[in-house]
């Protein structure tokens, strides 16, 4: 039975290593420096920080992206970061009525003419979401719909760290630049419709103009928490970003139709539509942290890991507990299962 | 071990059932599950989001004189009435004494925020006392032999006040948690 | 029950008024008071008793939660958030739920290989163990039902997969799958029935788990010498409460681990794209079911060729039911008299052989079919220029590290200007999961037909003569080897 026991556990450990694969193609995503303060059995978030993401998100992310999963009133919740226990009411938090108002909503119930007024926003009301729907998100974004943040942390291999990674692993301006080239002399997929002797594409190809491409020096892509790895794709090459896209080495996806260089060592990563937002000083905390774009990438993604699972601290607090009890009923229960059975030979 | 005991189990077993260790252990995973038992009951209550839906900002100022709004607050009715002066006369001459729920009119309104009473607004429950009809009122061109609302399910009727005077309900209109928020607005909560 | 006289005797007067009438005390008292139940059971006997209590928490929690669900294409993602963040408790109870039907399937398959490895579905209780393989069935049916409530991508597309597997069954597939979509998709109608197929099988379940329990009662609990009771005063003891504190025990044990997922990893064994919404245009990279499910995946998986008429779509599906449905008559597979592995010396390195290849399936199914198994033993891509040349298209291959790209570029820029030339990296040919996973399966199947050799062929060890007496043994040796440490 030992051997069984042993080889079981064993395989049951590889299946579950098996399982927990990191995205296709991408950069396997880092945490912060210092890790996450909400990881591990007691962590809790930084409300500070998560503070501070509000911010970040209100300043910047919420220009395209919705949170149609989370209402004002979260935000003075218990466990939520304007939470003040005099008011454990969050409608009727000063703090959180004005962070409400703040913001103007198109009321989602008509007026006594049936016509809907804009108006500021109550604690009862859903998160502002900057599209009427995802038709309209997709039209103002180049066709890529920004995707809801409600749950975003949860829907992502890496969580926060992801969020962490993609936001701050954008390649530095060194790496980028532009080149002039005409179609005939460079063929990419883009511009090829891959019949060689279709006369109507060779047509198109002598008559187009030259087109400015930004192009990604590789060997000048320095990928957070991937130092090892740097001498693997230290090799040089070119990673032509296609037109209103954006090269990001934690975004899934392949790189290899876009890289000039051996195929076989295309960078990691892929394209989005949204290009670097978090600039130095993008927004000014009110607390006097330096806005950075890793303090702001920090502190959004912490946002977003409470806003994916407000209830996470409950969790943990509430897991203690019930583990010492669990803890407490074993033990009780060997003494009672071993008194009962002492003399019976089994 | 010692050979196999003769006697019957039965008998050791029942000797050994007042040992604390098994009171102990009964006692234990009784309380887990009542500790369960607390989180599955919880979840009956009303949710966040239902109880975030238990207030509302009411402008009053548009509410016109000698008539009513009516506004639903997490799904229950509310009445606002603007009363015209000869109302408010009618609310305040009535002998309290002599009433079925004794409540003076005073009673029945809540501060501004600057401390005094605003007698032209009357905010009360819309839900008949007897068993929660919704009475009709001036907006239905019927406000009863008192003045106030008639409640066309079992005929009671209410004063300019919302005291019942006459019919089967036991209590007056009650009176909803709501406060000033300004000299226009009030916010009224479950 | 047979073998077993009920030893009730009621003792106030509405007991014995009750029991002339509905004798339901007397019932329940010689199922799980009195009932004689080998003394030799060991913890993984216990599994039963938590599979009873992971359908009561499945059941409980169920309950609740579709007090606050929405079955409605556009509010059952929300409102399952809304259980999560608004409901008081509604995130732990979900986290249980969600959690609990992993554990329920952790369970369920040790409680299997449990009854494998000591024989348990052999005569006389070939029902109990066809009953068993009934509720299995049904759990899988109720987990993947289940699975498309919470309206993510996975529940989607993963619905959307095995449902098409309906399809490939010949005549009818076409008409069945769209009677089981209510449409030529899966939409709200679908969602609909799902949610009350979903509420009704758990009950189905109970009901077959007490037909399950009454047929453990008739013969009596296998043992782990797999030889039957033969005096009742000395082989058993009462089930109560020598096994219910001993089950209680087992129990708690695994509740920790229970704990230990809803409160510290909820989300562990799930998958992130079921926190994105269902989207029909968008699929997800890899389509993986959950981990209870993933050898079974590997099977339809494994199975990419055509046999003769029967197209590999349905090969696939025909394999993937006749894993399950082989253990039905698994009884009359398996020759050997003898129903322990204990004693059977050669059935026993097989059975070990099994579990691994299950566990082995487990992880073809989690992994990209075209991906090697060693990535390692992996080599190097080879680099293939396509070109054409004079209105014929040619292909030439480069193998090797750094040089070979060089020289697949020198040779780019030396073909004329109209041969359009394209570069692509070709992986060197490894040993696939897909490759792995068909190996594997002809592992899985050709264990029951081993069985059926081996019992026919293998000289089993000595049994012990009876329960009590393997007792005996099994102390004497262990206080003739402890004796001389002390």
């Amino acid at each position: 039975m030992k051997a069984f026991r042993i080889l079981a556990a064993g395989l049951a450990g590889l299946s579950f290593a098996a399982m927990a694969h990191a995205e296709g193609g991408a950069a396997h995503p880092h945490e912060p420096e210092g890790g996450w303060p909400f990881e591990g059995a007691f962590g809790q978030f930084d409300l500070p920080s998560v503070q501070r993401g509000y911010q970040v998100y209100r300043e910047v992310c919420s220009s395209c992206h919705s949170m149609k999963l989370l209402s004002y009133r979260n935000l003075g919740e218990q466990g939520g970061p304007f939470f003040d226990p005099e008011y454990p009411n969050p409608n009727n938090n000063p703090y959180v009525k004005a962070l409400a108002a703040d913001v103007e909503i198109l009321s989602p119930t008509p007026n006594e003419f049936g016509d809907y007024d804009f108006r500021p926003a109550t604690p009862a009301d859903q998160f502002k979401s900057p599209f009427a729907n995802e038709n309209a998100a997709r039209a103002a974004n180049n066709g890529a719909a920004p995707p809801d943040l409600s749950v975003i942390v949860k829907a992502r291999h890496g969580g926060a760290s992801y969020i962490y990674s993609l936001l701050t692993g954008y390649p530095h301006e060194d790496a980028i630049s532009t080149r002039e080239v005409t179609p005939a002399v460079v063929t990419t997929p883009a511009s090829d419709n891959g019949t060689p002797d279709d006369p109507t594409d060779d047509i198109a190809e002598v008559t187009t103009p030259a087109v400015i491409q930004t192009v990604i020096d590789v060997s000048k892509v320095h990928i957070a928490g991937h130092d090892a790895a740097e001498g693997e794709h230290g090799e040089a090459g070119l990673l032509i970003q296609p037109a209103g896209q954006y090269y990001n080495p934690f975004m899934a996806g392949d790189t290899t139709p876009q890289y000039e260089g051996d195929p076989r060592h295309a960078p990691p990563g892929g394209f989005l539509s949204m290009g670097p937002q978090l600039l130095p000083d993008r927004v000014t905390y009110a607390d006097g942290t330096e806005a950075t774009p890793e303090q702001m990438a920090h502190d959004v993604a912490q946002f977003l890991a409470w806003a994916s699972e407000p209830k996470q601290t409950n969790r943990k607090s509430l897991g203690l507990p019930v583990m010492i009890y669990l803890g407490i009923l074993t033990i009780l229960l060997w003494f009672s299962y071993k008194r009962v059975w002492r003399k019976i030979e089994h | 071990m010692t050979e196999q005991t003769a006697q019957p189990l039965d008998e050791t077993v029942d000797d050994d059932r007042r040992n604390f260790i098994h009171i102990a252990t009964g006692a234990v995973a009784f309380g887990g599950v009542a500790a369960f038992a607390i989180a599955a009951i919880d979840q009956w209550n009303p949710a966040a989001d239902t109880r975030a839906a238990s207030s509302l900002d009411v402008d009053i100022s548009k509410v016109p004189l000698g008539s009513e709004i009516r506004v639903l607050i997490g799904g229950k009715p509310f009445f606002l009435r603007h009363r015209t002066p000869a109302e408010i006369a009618e609310a305040e001459a009535v002998n309290v004494e002599n009433l079925r729920d004794p409540e003076t009119d005073d009673e029945r309104l809540r501060p501004m925020q600057d401390g005094k009473l605003n007698r032209a607004m009357l905010i009360t429950s819309g839900a008949c006392t007897h068993l929660g009809c919704v009475p009709v009122g001036p907006a239905q061109g019927n406000t009863g032999e008192y003045g106030g609302w008639y409640c066309p399910c079992h005929g009671s009727e209410y004063d300019t006040s919302g005291r019942i005077r006459k019919g089967p309900a036991p209590k007056n209109l009650p009176i909803p948690n709501y406060v000033y928020v300004s000299d226009t607005v009030v916010n009224i909560s479950l | 029950m047979s073998g077993h006289e009920s030893s009730y005797t009621p003792t106030n007067g509405f007991t014995k008024w009750l029991d002339k009438r509905l004798p339901i005390v007397r019932f329940a008292n010689d199922t799980v008071v009195t009932f004689p139940t080998p003394k030799n059971l060991n913890y993984w006997y216990t599994f039963g008793g938590i599979l009873a209590v992971c359908l009561a928490v499945q059941i409980l929690t169920g309950v609740i939660l579709a007090m606050h669900y929405e079955p409605n294409v556009n509010g059952a993602f929300a409102s399952v958030e809304r259980i999560m963040r608004d409901v008081p408790f509604g995130w732990l109870l979900r986290n249980i739920h969600a959690n609990g039907a992993s554990m329920f399937f952790f369970a369920v398959y040790i409680h299997m290989f449990r009854g494998l490895y000591y024989g348990s579905y052999k005569a006389p209780r070939e029902v109990l163990w066809i009953l068993g393989c009934v509720i299995f069935l049904l759990m899988i049916a109720t987990a993947f039902l289940g699975y498309m409530l919470p309206w993510g991508q996975m529940s989607y597309h993963g619905a959307n997969v095995i449902t098409s597997l309906f399809g490939a069954i010949p005549l009818v597939g076409e008409s069945l799958q769209t009677w089981i979509l209510g449409g030529p998709s899966i939409g709200n109608q679908t969602l609909q029935r799902f949610f009350s197929l979903h509420y009704l099988l758990p009950f189905m379940i109970a009901a077959v788990v007490i037909l399950h329990i009454w047929a453990l009662h008739v013969p009596g609990n296998n043992n782990p010498t797999g030889v039957e009771v033969q005096d009742v005063e000395k082989d058993t003891v009462p089930f109560h409460p020598y096994y219910t504190l001993k089950d209680s025990f087992g129990i708690v044990l695994f509740l920790i681990v229970f704990a230990y997922f809803v409160f510290y990893a909820p989300n562990a064994l799930g998958h992130a794209d079921q926190s994105i919404e269902a989207n029909p245009l968008v699929t997800p990279a890899h389509i993986v079911p959950e981990w209870y499910m993933l050898p079974f995946y590997a099977i339809l998986r494994a199975i990419t060729f055509d046999l003769g008429p029967i197209p590999a779509k349905l090969l696939g599906v025909i394999f993937m039911f006749a894993a399950i449905a082989i253990l039905f008559v698994l009884p009359w597979l398996d020759t050997s008299k003898v129903k322990s592995m204990r004693y059977r010396p050669v059935a026993r390195q097989f059975f070990f052989g099994f579990v691994a290849v299950c566990l082995l399936l487990g992880w073809c199914g989690a992994s990209t079919p075209s991906n090697p198994v060693f990535p390692a033993l992996q080599g190097e891509d080879a680099l293939v220029v396509s070109y054409t040349q004079d209105g014929v298209e040619a292909t030439s291959t480069y193998k090797g590290g750094g040089e070979a790209y060089v020289d697949a570029k020198r040779f780019m820029d030396g073909l004329p200007e109209d041969a359009s030339p394209s570069l692509s990296a070709v992986p060197a040919p490894a040993f696939t999961f897909s490759q792995l996973s068909l190996i594997l399966t002809f592992c899985y199947f050709g264990y029951f037909f081993i069985l059926f050799f081996i019992g026919l062929t293998e000289k089993p060890k000595e049994l012990p003569e009876s329960i009590h007496k393997s007792v005996l043994k099994r102390h004497k040796a262990t206080s003739a080897t402890t004796a001389p440490a002390e």
